[in-house]
C-alpha cells in the first residue's frame, strides 16, 4: 500500500516546524528561504491572496509515475512501493535530465561540488521503513499536514470537500497531476495563486516518452530490413550489369589497361 | 600568406588558452564556478550547443554513407570521406563535451551496466557508443590507406554495406532520441518548440543540415586547401536538403496548427521573435534559394543557403534546448564566458583536427588513389595531391602567384583525370 501525505493549505499555520524538522531530519543548517537548495528539501511560502495570507509548503510530490525515474539512464531514482522516490548518488553520472524532467522542478543540484549529486525530498524513506511517520508530518501542530495510506487520504479529502463545499476548491492537487503525487494538496484559493505549478498534463509523462521508445526495436528491425533489401538489389543489379556479355565499355577497358600495364 | 597563416594560428591558440582555463576551473572548482547552470535552468550551452548541435551536423555521415554505399549512387562518391570525417570527429567533440557536462564524468560507463530502458538518455547513451565505433570503422580506411595495411583495408572494405546498414539504424534512432528528450517536458517547453512530433523533426532537420554541412565544408575546404570541388554533386545534395527541408517545413507547420500554437508566432516575445528568425532564416530563405535552379546551381547561392541552413539548424537546437525552456524556469540563462570558451574551443579543435586529417589522410583524394590503381597515368596524378599541400591555407585571391606556381602543371593533371573520370560515370 502506498503511503502519501495530505496537506490542507486551510489549516497551515505556516510556523514553519515541518521545515525545521526535516532540515534536522537531513542534518540540513537552518534556512528559511522560499526555495528549494541542494541544502532544503522542504520550505513554506507565505502567499498573499484577497482576504490575507495563506501558507504553502513545497516538497518532492513523490509521482506515482514519477518522470525523473523514468528519465533517469542508470536508475539512479527509484520509485518505491511504500511511495517514496529514492535517488542513489552511487549510480548517478550527473546528467541532470531529472532535474530538466521534473514537472515540479523539486531536484537541486550541489553545483559548488566536485562530485556533485542531486538533492531532493525523500519522504523520509529510511523512517518509513521503520514504521515511522515522515518527519515533517509529526512535527505538524496543526494536521495540516496528514500521513497515511494514498487511498484513505484521497477518501478524506474528497470528505472535507464535500463537507465544506462553499470552503474548498472543489478539486484535489496532485490526485492526476502528472497522473498522480503522493502529496495531495486541498486549499480554498485556486492552485495557481499558491504558486503551485497548474497546466501539468493529466496523463502520466513517462507514458508520453515510452510512446516513442516503444517503438524501437520494430522500428529498427524494419528500417535494417528495408536498408538490407535495397542494399542487396541494387548490389546484385550492379554486379549482374558489371559480370554481363555488354559490360559498361567504359568501366572494364582501364582494367584491362592496368593489367596490361603491370604485366610489362 | 605567411601573415594569414599566423593570425588564425594565433586565434585558435587564445581559443585554446581560454578552454584550457576554463577545464581545469571546472574540474577543480565544479560546474557551479565555471557555469551560469542553475536549479532553475540545469541545461545549457554545452547541452544546447555542444550535444544537440554536434550530433545534428554530423548527419552528413550517415546520410552520404547511405547514399552511397546502400544506394550506390555513385557520383557522391567524392563527398563521402569528408563527410565521415566530419561525423567521426563531430561525434568525438559530443563524448569530450558529455565529460564537461556530465557532474560526475567518471560515471559515463554507467548506462552500459545499469540500465533503464525507459529513458530516452539511456538510448542516447548506448547511441553514441555504438555509433562513435561504427563511425571510427567507417573512417578507418582513410588510415589503413595512409599506412599502406592493404589486408585491413580490404577486411573492411568487405564488411562495409553492414557497418554502414547498422549507422544508418543507429543514427535515425539517435537524431530522433535526441527530440525524444524534451517529450516528457509539455508543461515546460514552449508550444512553439513542444510537439509530439519532435523525435521526427529532429530526424528530418538533420537529413537537411547533414547535406548543408557537406556542401558548406566542401567549399570551406576548397578555400582553405585548393581542392576541386565536384559542384554537380553539391547541386544534387541541395536538391536532397531542400526535399528534407520542404517536407520538414510542411510537418512543423501542420503540428502548430493542430496544437493551436499558431498563435504565438509574432515579435511581441522573445520565443516568438526567434522563432521566426529561425524559420525565415533556417527555412524560407534557404528553400526559396534552392527552389530556384540559377541560384541552386550557383556556387555562391548554393554556399549561402547550405550555410543559412547550418545556422537555422544551430538556432532551432538552441531554441529546443534553451530559449523554450526559459520562460518555464523563471530564470534567464546565457552561458558564461568559460562555457562559451569550452564550446568555441571544442569547434577550432574540430577545425584544426580536420584541416590536419585533410593534409595527412586521403580525405578528399578518393578519386585519386583509386585512379592509382586502376590506371597508368597514376604516377603523374599522386603529384596531384603535392599542391595542395604545398598551397594550403592560401586564400583565393589572396596570393596568386603562389597558388599559381604551386599548382600548375600537376593541377592539370589531376583536372584532366576528374574530368575524364565523370565522363566514366
Amino acid at each position: 500500500m502506498p503511503y502519501a501525505m495530505l496537506i490542507d493549505v486551510t489549516r497551515c499555520v505556516g510556523c514553519g516546524q515541518c521545515r525545521d524538522a526535516c532540515q534536522t531530519q537531513n542534518e540540513q543548517p537552518f534556512s528559511d528561504a522560499e526555495q528549494f537548495s541542494q541544502d532544503q528539501f522542504n520550505y513554506v511560502k507565505a502567499v498573499q491572496v484577497e482576504d490575507g495570507e495563506r501558507y504553502v509548503r513545497r516538497q518532492c510530490m513523490h509521482c506515482e509515475e514519477p518522470a525523473c525515474a523514468s528519465v533517469c539512464p542508470v536508475g539512479a531514482l527509484q520509485k518505491t512501493a511504500e511511495g517514496p522516490v529514492v535517488y542513489s548518488a552511487d549510480k548517478c553520472m550527473g546528467c541532470r535530465y531529472c532535474m530538466v524532467a521534473c514537472p515540479f522542478s523539486v531536484p537541486t543540484y550541489q553545483w559548488d561540488k566536485r562530485a556533485p549529486q542531486v538533492r531532493k525530498c525523500s519522504f523520509c524513506a529510511g523512517r518509513l521503513v521503520k514504521g515511522e511517520q515522515p518527519a515533517c508530518a509529526a512535527a505538524c501542530p496543526a494536521e495540516a499536514t496528514v500521513f497515511g495510506d494514498r487511498d484513505e487520504l484521497l477518501a478524506e479529502a474528497h470528505r472535507r470537500i464535500q463537507e465544506q463545499p462553499d470552503l474548498y476548491v472543489p478539486t484535489v492537487y496532485g490526485e492526476h497531476e502528472a497522473g498522480g503525487t503522493s502529496m495531495l494538496y486541498l486549499s480554498d484559493v485556486p492552485f495557481e495563486q499558491l504558486g503551485l505549478p497548474v497546466g501539468i498534463p493529466e496523463e502520466s509523462l513517462p507514458g508520453l516518452t515510452f510512446k516513442v521508445l516503444s517503438k524501437i526495436p520494430s522500428i529498427s528491425m524494419m528500417w535494417g530490413t528495408a536498408l538490407a533489401g535495397t542494399w542487396w538489389v541494387i548490389h546484385r543489379r550492379m554486379t549482374l550489369a558489371a559480370d554481363g556479355s555488354t559490360p559498361p565499355a567504359p568501366q572494364s577497358e582501364p582494367e584491362s589497361t592496368t593489367s596490361a600495364g603491370r604485366e610489362s | 600568406m605567411k601573415v594569414r597563416f599566423g593570425f588564425w594560428r594565433i586565434v585558435l591558440g587564445l581559443i585554446l588558452a581560454s578552454g584550457l582555463f576554463a577545464t581545469i576551473v571546472r574540474f577543480t572548482r565544479g560546474l557551479g564556478a565555471s557555469t551560469n547552470l542553475s536549479d532553475q535552468f540545469p541545461w545549457g550551452i554545452w547541452i544546447g550547443f555542444d550535444i544537440l548541435c554536434g550530433v545534428g551536423l554530423a548527419a552528413g555521415g550517415f546520410t552520404l554513407t547511405a547514399a552511397v554505399h546502400i544506394f550506390r549512387i555513385e557520383r557522391f562518391k567524392s563527398v563521402v570521406r569528408p563527410a565521415v570525417l566530419t561525423a567521426f570527429l563531430g561525434y568525438l567533440l559530443v563524448v569530450f563535451a558529455l565529460f564537461f557536462d556530465l557532474g560526475k564524468p567518471w560515471n559515463i560507463w554507467h548506462p552500459l551496466v545499469m540500465w533503464n530502458p525507459h529513458s530516452v538518455m539511456f538510448e542516447v547513451a548506448w547511441c553514441v557508443m555504438l555509433y562513435t565505433m561504427v563511425l571510427g570503422l567507417e573512417f578507418s580506411p582513410m588510415l589503413w590507406e595512409k599506412l599502406g595495411w592493404t589486408k585491413v583495408l580490404r577486411a573492411v572494405k568487405q564488411i562495409t554495406p553492414v557497418v554502414v546498414i547498422m549507422g544508418v539504424i543507429l543514427s535515425t534512432l539517435h537524431q530522433s532520441s535526441l527530440g525524444s528528450l524534451f517529450l516528457i517536458t509539455p508543461g515546460k517547453l514552449h508550444p512553439l518548440w513542444y510537439s509530439p512530433w519532435l523525435p521526427v523533426f529532429f530526424f528530418l532537420s538533420s537529413i537537411a543540415v547533414g547535406c548543408s554541412m557537406v556542401i558548406f565544408e566542401s567549399f570551406l575546404s576548397r578555400r582553405a586547401f585548393k581542392h576541386e570541388i565536384d559542384l554537380p554533386v553539391l547541386v544534387d545534395l541541395g536538391r536532397v536538403a531542400l526535399v528534407a527541408l520542404v517536407l520538414y517545413a510542411e510537418l512543423r507547420f501542420l503540428d502548430l496548427q493542430s496544437r493551436d500554437a499558431l498563435q504565438f508566432i509574432g515579435f511581441g516575445t522573445e520565443e516568438g521573435r526567434l522563432f521566426i528568425l529561425e524559420i525565415a532564416l533556417g527555412i524560407a530563405a534557404p528553400v526559396l534559394m534552392l527552389a530556384i535552379p540559377r541560384i541552386r546551381k550557383n556556387p555562391g547561392g548554393l554556399f549561402t543557403a547550405s550555410t543559412l541552413i547550418v545556422l537555422g539548424f544551430v538556432l532551432n537546437r538552441l531554441n529546443v534546448g534553451i530559449t523554450g525552456l526559459q520562460a518555464s524556469s523563471g530564470v534567464r540563462y546565457f552561458p558564461s564566458w568559460m562555457e562559451l570558451a569550452v564550446t568555441i574551443s571544442l569547434v577550432g579543435a574540430g577545425f584544426a583536427i580536420f584541416g590536419l586529417a585533410v593534409r595527412h589522410l586521403p580525405v578528399f583524394a578518393e578519386e585519386v588513389h583509386s585512379a592509382r590503381a586502376s590506371r597508368p597515368l597514376a604516377t603523374s596524378t599522386v603529384v596531384g595531391d603535392v599542391p595542395c599541400q604545398r598551397v594550403r591555407w592560401v586564400w583565393p585571391g589572396n596570393s596568386p602567384v603562389a597558388s599559381a606556381s604551386g599548382s600548375s602543371s600537376p593541377s592539370v593533371g589531376s583536372d584532366s583525370f576528374i574530368s575524364a573520370s565523370k565522363g566514366r560515370i
